[in-house]
């Protein structure tokens, strides 16, 4: 028979699923998971993704970028005691937090879009929790080996090498935890100032702290939590579950193809059975532990390393790939009524999704491009409300706030439109037109008085107080009122 | 509970409890929650000796940390009054006039100067220094007993009417309950007040009361009503009334005379303070 290849044996690996039916309890204790190395494409995407994210992460606090001489040179920076967000070419004032919005807006709807088409590739390639997981776990298996090696070394007794062992693991992952917290503090302070601060102890304490925190919090999720924090701590999964449908992109089992599954010798043919050798080589590489012929399971982060665990094995033993597979509900139903399996990406959600993205990017665009690079504010003292001077002329104060967002000096002269005959003063002024020099970068606020003559005083009128910069002739509107005795 | 019970389906242990055929299962909150309590109350037990914690008939125990919220008050004063030393020095050293021409220093004279004034001042002049009538609207340009940052800072150091040695004084007679003066010649005088500060009069009433007041007002106010200033002799012509100008009030003040008092500051602040204040309210937009 054509089919009875002599195929190289497949180890079978005994190991259990975390989540087995049947088992599941309420007080169930965590089982430790001990995830064997895959090899396969999926592998090198995820390791590729790895360099990038994590280089994204590390390198972006030392890119500079060239803002003029009274602005940092940070391409990206968060300088909370300046209350500036500087990202690239946007550089954001604390009124401004709503562009903070949209950008959070775009990346709801942005990870609603990968979850609607592409399932959760979020959970099984970008997530932090994701990559520093893979991270550890490569570094665990540096130290201590590849599954069977490191579930050897914790039932061995201790010994000097068990010891050695597991100090370098643990001093190796806070070394990484130290080095994740200490780039996360580089966003809020100029990069190169900071370093050399944190590397003399002279930086500020709750940079320490913060340090300090995420070192913390890097070690316990990456090395010890892992796999728990997405089952039980992140509400992803749960959110997903509801926004995936039958034409969601999951890693599928091919039950048709696959079952009835069981145990394969070399010399036995293929017929009556299915391709599954049922080696357990999917569950093993699994970073949940669990086992994806079970079908589309919450644990589930879609990482794709069963599907390179199980090409392995396909090719060894001599049949096609892809008995577990990226594919959809429908595609699988497809297969197992004997049709051609189609992928569907577009569809109502993936339009409305992406309306709503170059919706929500355009306002911000449009906000973006538009937003002024002066504003101003008046407040109308209120106590007194009104001064009448010994001419009989009412008298009106306020506080006028002007935000100079160059970073540049800039000269503003102050006009009041809406009241015939009154007179706008500044205190401290020499008379003339009110002129206010604001520096770089800055807000300042101005004490301004409007003087009506006698005749001319009105109980009450609407005010418009209008700001011309004289250099460049941009002007601000703001609106306030002027008050006077009841007649 | 010698035995423990399991339960065949969980494979926990029971409690031994049973209610109707149910039994409760024995599963224990997690130890590090466990541990986290044992720590909290080592905690507290640590936090009531260290810190002041029991109350006592006329005491409390003090802790042996020997903390107090009162002294930290006490030190943050001083902290922040030796923060402000360099201004304050400043302040002390330099004129009222070159205070104002120094932008980092105004601008602390005015802020220490509002918060003093908000303290000790608003009870009568009012937030902003608004006034009400018998106490001065400090924002306007009217100035009985001048305006320039020198006589505020005088005017804040010896009061009016006040018990201060140098205190500045003056006194309006009551003309008509001291029969200084008859009701009508009251009531034209009254008049003439009203001709002179530009208000509706009586044109009779008020030509005889002009010679009502040359004789008995003009010492004070001047014949044109325009006041002496060292006397504190009002302005009677402008539009600033510190009782009120109406014919009723301005009657009121002639018959039975209005002495407002100010207390004199010399001895209650201290000289920055002062300093702080005068310039504040000359900044107030009336200033001269």
């Amino acid at each position: 028979m054509s089919d009875a290849v002599l195929a190289p044996p497949v180890e079978t690996v005994d190991v259990e699923p975390v989540n087995k039916k049947g088992r599941r309890t309420l007080n169930k204790k965590r089982s430790k998971i001990y995830p064997k190395r895959a090899r396969g494409n999926f592998r090198r995407f995820k390791w590729i993704l790895m360099i990038v994210t994590l280089g994204i992460y590390y390198v972006t606090p030392w890119l500079r970028w060239d803002r003029g001489v009274n602005a940092p040179d940070q391409a990206v920076l968060l300088d909370l005691p300046a209350r500036r967000f500087y990202f690239f070419f946007i550089e954001i004032w604390p009124q401004e937090v709503f562009f903070i919005t949209g950008l959070l807006i775009l990346a709801a709807m942005g990870l609603f879009l990968t979850a609607a088409t592409v399932g959760r590739a979020w959970c099984g390639y970008a997530c932090p929790q994701t990559v520093w997981t893979d991270l550890f776990i490569a570094v665990e298996r540096f130290w201590e080996g590849d599954r069977n090696s490191r579930m050897r070394l914790d039932r061995a007794s201790w010994s000097l090498g068990k010891i050695g062992r597991k100090i370098s693991k643990h001093i190796s992952w806070i070394l990484i935890a130290v080095s994740t917290g200490g780039a996360w503090v580089f966003y809020f302070a100029d990069a190169p100032a900071l370093a050399v601060e944190l590397a003399n102890f002279e930086a500020a304490t709750p940079t320490y702290v913060w340090i300090g925190l995420l070192t913390a919090f890097t070690y316990m999720f990456g090395g010890h939590a892992r796999e728990a924090v997405c089952t039980y701590m992140c509400p992803w999964p749960r959110i997903q579950a509801a926004l995936a449908d039958e034409d969601t992109l999951i890693v599928n089992f091919d039950d048709v193809r696959g079952e009835p599954r069981g145990s394969h010798k070399a010399n036995q043919g293929w017929e009556g059975r299915g391709d599954c050798v049922d080696c357990n080589q999917c569950v093993a590489v699994c970073p949940m532990g669990i086992d994806i012929r079970d079908g589309l399971q919450l644990e589930c982060i879609s990482c794709a390393l069963c599907i390179d665990a199980c090409n392995d094995v396909m090719d060894k033993v001599g049949r096609p790939p892809n008995l577990i597979s990226y594919g959809t509900l429908s595609m699988a139903d497809q297969t197992a009524r004997g049709e051609a399996p189609k992928f569907k990406l577009f569809r109502g959600r993936t339009f409305l999704y992406s309306g709503m993205i170059i919706l929500v990017a355009a306002i911000m665009v449009y906000a973006l491009a538009s937003r002024p690079i002066v504003s101003a504010s008046v407040q109308h003292e209120r106590s007194p409300l009104f001064t009448t001077m010994s001419d009989g002329s009412v008298r009106n104060a306020y506080t006028l706030k002007i935000a100079n967002k160059r970073h540049e000096d800039r000269r503003f002269e102050l006009m009041v439109i809406g009241l015939e005959g009154a007179d706008v003063s500044r205190v401290g002024g020499d008379g003339g037109l009110p002129v206010f020099t604001v520096g770089p970068d800055k807000i300042d606020a101005f004490h301004v008085f409007v003087t009506v003559p006698r005749d001319r005083v009105v109980s009450a009128r609407d005010l418009e107080f209008v700001l011309t910069d004289t250099g460049s002739g941009d002007v601000a509107r703001t609106d306030s009122s002027f008050q006077g005795p009841t007649r | 509970m010698a035995e423990k019970e399991i339960d065949e389906l969980t494979g926990l242990p029971t409690t031994g409890h049973e209610w109707d055929g149910i039994k409760e299962l024995n599963s224990p909150i997690p130890r590090w929650w466990i541990y986290t309590f044992y720590v909290t109350i080592v905690w507290g037990i640590a936090f009531m000796i260290a810190m002041p914690s029991i109350p006592l008939v006329n005491d409390y125990t003090k802790g042996v940390l020997g903390f107090s919220q009162r002294d930290s008050v006490r030190q943050d004063i001083v902290d922040a009054r030796a923060a402000q030393s360099g201004f304050r020095d400043r302040i002390e050293q330099a004129s009222l006039e070159e205070i104002r021409d120094i932008p980092d220093l105004f601008d602390f004279a005015v802020a220490g100067g509002k918060s003093a004034f908000s303290v000790n001042c608003s009870q009568c002049h009012g937030a902003g220094g608004a006034g009400a009538p018998g106490f001065p609207n400090l924002n306007d340009d009217a100035w009985i007993w001048g305006g320039n940052p020198d006589e505020i800072f005088d005017t804040i150091r010896v009061g009016i009417r006040s018990d201060h040695p140098d205190t500045r004084f003056n006194q309006m007679p009551a003309f008509l309950a001291d029969e200084l003066l008859t009701r009508e010649e009251v009531s034209d005088v009254v008049e003439h007040v009203l001709q002179i500060s530009g208000q509706d009069h009586d044109e009779d009433a008020a030509g005889r009361g002009k010679a009502v007041f040359v004789e008995q007002c003009s010492s004070c106010h001047q014949e044109s009503g325009k006041g002496v200033r060292e006397l504190g002799g009002p302005n009677l012509t402008d539009a600033i009334w510190l009782y009120g100008g109406s014919r009723d009030e301005i009657r009121k003040t002639v018959a039975t005379a209005r002495n407002g008092v100010m207390p004199a500051w010399e001895d209650r602040l201290d000289e920055v303070t002062r300093k702080q204040l005068a310039t504040y309210v000359h900044a107030l937009g009336g200033g001269e």
